[in-house]
This record gives C-alpha cells, structure tokens and sequence, in this order.
C-alpha cells in the first residue's frame, strides 16, 4: 500500500491526562496547550512528528500518528474507550 | 517395590517426605540446626531435574520459593528460629496471596541466637502470629523422625490443596535424631497436584465461593496473565481499598481453614476415655510425655495422652473432650506455657491446666513429667 | 507494531502516580522496547516491590507479580530458576532496589541470573512522602533530612558492575528514545542486566528541594547528566558533578540458571538410575 505521510494528528485520551504539562514544555514546535486542564494539539499542522510528547508523557495521554490518505482518522478516534473507571483507591 | 526401611535423621526424613510429595523446588539459607535439610535437597534435587538455590538470606529464600511456586513447581525452604523471625513477612504475602509453599522450622532455643544446638518449641506461637495482621496458616508437628516423613508429605497436600502456607514445626531434637523409618512404597503415594483452571479465557485468579472456598492457580508463563499482588485485591486480582473487598477476601481466607477443620486436624492419642489426668503435648516433649502416662497406668493411674500433630489450627474440640473425664490436664512443652494459653483457652476453666515449661535446652525426662502427673491425683 | 496500550490493562488505568511523575514515561519506554523485539506477552513475568515505581506492573498485561518491600528480584530468581524459558523482568525503585533490596541486588549481579532490572531512581522515597533514599544526592532535602542529606548517594550503575551484572546502563524519562534503546539490549543479554532510569518526582523531591515540577526536574535531571560518549572527549574538569548517561558496562560472563541447568543435567546423566520415589515431577514441568 502507497501510503503519503500528510503531516501528523494526535490521539488525545482525556482521561488519562493529568494536565502535567511535559508534553507542552517540551514539544519542540511549541504546538500542544492545556484546555480545561488538559492536553490539546492548538496546531497540529505543524507537527514535525517527533513523538517527544508522545513519549514523555507519564500517562499514555498522547499519541502522534501520520495522516495517511487511506486512513480514517475519526474512527482511530472514536475506536478508543474512555468510559473507562480510574483505579479508586490509592495506596 | 516394597516398602523402604532405612535408618535415618529427622531432617532426612523431612526432605525424604518433601521429595516423596514431588518437590522441585528448594531455596534456603544455612542455619542450625536445619541444616542438613538445604544439604540434602542441594545433592538429591538436581538428580530429578528439580533446583536447589541458596539464597542470600532467609528472606531471599521464601521469596525465591513464592516465586518459583507461582509458575507451579513445589516449593519449600527449612530454617531455624532466627531465620523464622525473618521469613515472616513473606508468610504473611503467600497466605494473602494464596501461594503454596512448605516451611520447615527446626526449632531451636531463643530468643535471639539463643542456644543454636539446643532443642526448643517456643516457636509455636510464632507459626500462627508470627506474621503481622490476621491470616490463614497451618502448622504441623511431627512428633517423631517416622512423622517427619509423613507430615512433611502431608505438608505439601494440604499447601496445595488449601493454597496456604504450611510450617512443619520439628526441634533440634527430632530434626537429629536418627530412628528406624518405614517409608511405604512410592507407588502408593498420593503425590500433591495443584487444581489449575482450564483456560485462560474469563480466567479470575481470586474467585471462589466466598465461604472458605479454594480459587483456582494459574502457573506463570501459561497465557493467564494474572496480577498477584499483596495489596488486598478482588476477584480478578486489581488491587481494591474498598472496605467491602478487604472483608469479603480475610473472611474468605479464615474460612478456608476454620470450614475444614475437620480434616485438617490430626492427633495422637492413648488412654483417653476414661482419664483422670490428662497430657496435651506436641514434637519431642511428648516423647517423654507418652512413657510418664504409660508409666502411670501401670502403676494403676488414670492417665491419657493427647499428642497434637496439627498444631494450627489447634484442634478445640479433641482438647474440650478431655473435660468430660479429666479434671486436670499436664502441657509438658519446651517453651513457658504457649500450648497451655491454647489449652485453658479451650477449656475454659473446666479443668485444672498446669503448665509444665522447660526452657533451658533441655529435653523432658520421663520421671520429671510423671512426678508432676502423680501429683495432679 | 501494537499499540503500547495493547500491553496495557487499560481498565485499571489512570494510574496513581502523581501528575508529571516519571514512572509512566519509564514503563512506556519499556513496553516500546518490548514491543520492538517482539517478545511473548505470554512469556513475559515482571516483577515489583513495594513503592511508587512497583506499581507499574499492575497495570501491564503479562503475568505480574508485586511483592513486598525490596524482595522483588529473590522472588524474581525464584520465578526464573523455576522456569528459565520465561522473559523476567523487575521494575523497582531507588529505595526498593539500593536500600532494603540491596542485598538481593548485588547477589543477583554476582550470580549472573537472566533478569532485566529496571530500577526507576527518582532520588526519593515517594510513597511515603518524601524521606530520603540511598541515592537523595549530599545535601538535598527529604522529609527526614530537614537539614540537607548528611549520607552520600549510591551510584547504581557502578554497584552493579562492580557486584557482577553483565549489562548496566542509565538513562533518564528526558532522554526517552535512549532509555528505551538502553532497555531494548538489556532485554537481550543474557545475563543481570541494570537499566537505572532517573526519574523525576515532582510531588516530593521537587517541591522539597525548591526545584520546581515535573518539567523543571526534567531540565535539572537532563542539565546534570552527560551521555558517556560525549564525556569521553570533554576535558575532566567539564565532566565534573555529571551523571554520565549511556551503555555503561558491557560483558561475558556464563548465566546462572543455564550453568544450573548444565550441571543438572551432568548430574542426572550420572544418577540415571536414581529411584527416589515416584516423582511426578512431569506434571509441572517445563
């Protein structure tokens, strides 16, 4: 399968984010912000695709994956459950 | 084959009845006067495929068994009092945890170093409570070097049949001396096999009727992929905080042995029925304990011996049967009185209790138990 | 590729580190380099102790084991030994691993036993609030050193080379694409391998010691290191005060469990006609 790269999107999982702020302080294109707390890609066409973000985050909140013309991003998306519970204790 | 005699030491016999009950895993820390068990099971394991490993401590030890009985290989370690004290956390993880393993604690004098060659039965206590928080735990006492096959044997079915860990409770006395042995013919033998679930799909490592029931044990390494944690945890093993789950999991596992009682405990006894006087004793002390009742009755005393082979849980109901005749038990033991609070505890003031504790490295004379019985007439 | 989160038990995530700890990033790069070698989730067992790092396993989908305090790597040989084919790896903390795990550590290194260590070091106990640990650097702060830590630090890397372990390397939740590289061979020795990841501790360390939060720790921890082979061609007085980062130490040595192994088999080639009883040993084995 041909697949073009068409620049980068991000899978953000809001559940998991706890607003650390890693990913934004770090992100060499300076492209992530916190809204409402939480991780939000304000200009993901400038991503470069490095996964810094991805990779530092302590949470498994971010995600970088290639646009690929084939792709159906939204379904990526919307595949993902966040209806999930927290853990409800701490120890 | 016929059955094998042999002569042999209570260690021996220990490791003969671990070996006998399949085990293939052993990792411990030299230590008198247990020794000879860890010498052994390093010379005989590697001969059947098993592993032996000494570990850098006691602790390393009872961990390393946990560890290689989570992926389904028997597994046992010996020690003494010092190195007891320090197996003690790791107890408390594999009876929370559910984890069968075998501990034999030769038991020498304490506390503290104490008299490392000098037999002793303060440990007896410590089986139960020595870990911290409630748990479920069972004990054995073998009573002679024969027993020391046997109950190590026996050992192992119950560890793994109620997934808990089992101490074998010897002294230096038994654990050295050498008697004749007759070990029946391996052919016979039930070995131990741990109940494992089918398949790992909808597999819930802690889920069991919640009244004393065994969940079943997945092995390491077969596609179960279970959490085993010593955090208190539910069903599927997630780490829980809730009140409700705490509760449900220490009941369930008091339940496990309380519920089966009844097999569980195992005693000796001679000239009960009709007794006036009655002997509660455990391991070595009621070797001399047996030959005063003995004596007694033949000199037309109304003596009975009840020796404990299962010490924990302590079997109530043998000891408050005493009462119906007796109106004074003798606990000869080598510690200050710990089966005596066992005793008047259970008979709870019915009987007159003397404890009879000898705590100086001794061993009990036969004459020393019987001057005390005659007075008790 | 999975997805990393397919290694995960994602029902039981969040997890309870704080916001900005460096324990996710590290158990992201591990499950990368695991992804990357294409290892068995079935073949996998980790193992923890007790602690903030510890509890990363519970959230990973392999068979998991979290133990009690510092005893991680005895249970760890015990689970390798038993079963030498199965992928063992320990995740542990400064505290678990160089203070009350201490000895089973240098032992493990001594023995040469195939288990992959990751010790998450965050210079700090965190679960219980901030005390310090045997590697809270001269002089800073912990909850029990008011005053400045009066002890000195543990180099990780340096015990474990020197007790034995045939891989040791550090690296740290900044340097993320070297720590999982690091984590990736020493999943492939076979042997003790060491793979210390500094990590950051906002919550205590940071905030005892005035440092600041995650992303200030992040630039402290990445201003005070230096990767090995960088330093090498840096004048001493450069390289003075730096934690070096990088492949540390590399060497052969035979591995413990397949020594045992040989001699076992030696032996039982001897023993052949050993008759100790009806074992049953094939029930359970390998």
């Amino acid at each position: 399968m041909a697949e073009q790269k068409k620049g980068y999107f991000h899978i953000i999982r809001e559940k998991y984010c706890k607003g650390c702020g890693i990913c934004i302080a770090f992100c060499p294109k300076q492209l992530l912000v916190l809204k409402n707390g939480k991780v939000f890609p304000e200009r993901p066409e400038i991503c470069i695709g490095c996964h810094m973000c991805e990779y530092r985050c302590p949470d498994f909140a971010i995600e970088v994956k290639p646009i690929v013309e084939e792709t159906n991003n939204s379904a990526d998306v919307e595949g993902l459950d966040y209806s999930l519970p927290p853990e409800a204790h701490h120890a | 084959m016929p059955e094998i005699v042999k002569l042999m030491q209570g260690n021996e016999a220990c490791t003969m009845g671990a070996l006998a009950a399949g085990l293939e895993f052993y990792a411990g820390y030299p230590i008198t006067p247990s020794t000879e068990i860890a010498e052994m099971c390093s010379e005989e394991l590697p001969k059947v495929g098993g592993r032996f490993i000494q570990m850098e401590d006691e602790i390393g030890s009872i961990a390393a068994c946990i560890g290689a009985s989570l992926t389904g290989k028997k597994s046992m370690t010996a020690t003494s009092g010092p190195g007891f004290s320090l197996m003690q956390e790791s107890i408390g993880y594999a009876s929370l945890c559910e984890i069968p393993v075998v501990i034999i604690n030769v038991q020498r004098m304490g506390p503290s170093t104490g008299m490392p060659t000098s037999p002793a039965q303060q440990d007896l206590m410590q089986a139960r409570w020595g870990t911290h928080g409630d748990h479920a735990i069972i004990a054995l006492a073998p009573g002679n070097v024969k027993e020391c096959f046997e109950l190590t044997f026996k050992a192992f079915l119950l560890s793994e049949k109620y997934r808990v860990p089992v101490i074998v409770l010897t002294d230096e006395v038994i654990g050295h001396m050498r008697e004749k042995v007759v070990m029946p013919d391996p052919r016979t033998y039930k070995i131990p096999v741990r109940a494992m679930p089918v398949t790992p799909a909808g597999y819930k490592p802690y889920e069991a009727d919640p009244d004393g029931g065994v969940p079943l044990m997945a092995p390491f390494g077969k596609g179960y992929r279970w959490h085993c944690t010593g955090l208190f945890h539910d069903e599927k093993g997630a780490p829980s905080g809730k009140a409700s789950v705490a509760e449900a999991l220490l009941h369930r596992l008091e339940r496990k042995i309380e519920k089966n009682k009844a097999e569980l405990v195992d005693y000796f006894a001679e000239s009960l029925d009709d007794c006036d006087v009655a002997v509660v004793s455990f391991g070595s002390s009621a070797m001399a304990a047996l030959s005063a009742v003995r004596k007694a009755r033949a000199q037309g005393l109304k003596a009975g011996m009840l020796r404990i082979k299962t010490v924990w849980p302590f079997p109530d109901e043998a000891v408050r049967e005493l009462t119906k005749t007796a109106h004074t038990i003798i606990v000869p033991e080598m510690n200050q009185g710990q089966m005596a609070l066992e005793v008047e505890r259970v008979v709870h003031g019915k009987a007159k209790v003397v404890k009879l504790g000898k705590v100086n490295g001794d061993l009990f004379r036969p004459e020393e138990v019987f001057e005390v019985l005659k007075e008790a007439f | 590729m999975a997805e990393v989160l397919d290694y995960f038990r994602k029902e039981r995530l969040p997890s309870i580190w704080c916001p900005g700890c460096g324990h996710g990033t590290v158990t992201g790069a591990l499950i990368r380099a695991i992804d990357k070698l294409g290892l068995d989730k079935n073949n996998i067992v980790m193992v923890s102790g007790i602690g903030c790092s510890s509890r990363a396993v519970g959230y990973l989908d392999f068979d998991t084991l979290h133990t009690t305090h510092g005893r991680a790597i005895a249970f760890a040989t015990g689970v390798k030994l038993a079963k030498p084919n199965l992928k063992v790896i320990v995740m542990t903390g400064d505290g678990d691993c160089a203070a009350i795990g201490g000895n089973h550590f240098i032992h493990a290194a001594r023995r040469n036993i195939d288990i992959t260590t990751i010790v998450m070091n965050n210079n700090i106990y965190g679960m219980t609030s901030g005390q310090y640990s045997p590697t809270t650097p001269h002089g800073m702060l912990g909850t029990t050193a008011p005053y400045g830590n009066v002890e000195y630090a543990f180099d990780l890397c340096e015990l474990a080379k020197a007790a034995g372990a045939t891989y040791v390397a550090r690296a740290t939740s900044y340097h993320v694409t070297l720590l999982e590289e690091l984590i990736e061979k020493a999943l492939q020795n076979k042997g003790f391998s060491v793979v210390e990841a500094m990590t950051q501790c906002p919550t205590y360390f940071g905030r005892k010691n005035k440092i600041g939060g995650a992303v200030e720790l992040l630039n402290w921890i990445k201003d005070g290191t230096i990767n090995v082979k960088a330093a090498a061609a840096l004048p001493p007085e450069k390289r003075e005060g730096k934690i070096l980062i990088g492949e540390l130490h590399r060497s052969e040595r035979p591995e413990y469990t397949a020594s045992y192994l040989e001699m076992t088999s030696k032996v039982q080639r001897t023993y052949n006609d050993y008759k100790g009883g009806n074992r049953g040993c094939e029930l359970n084995s390998d």
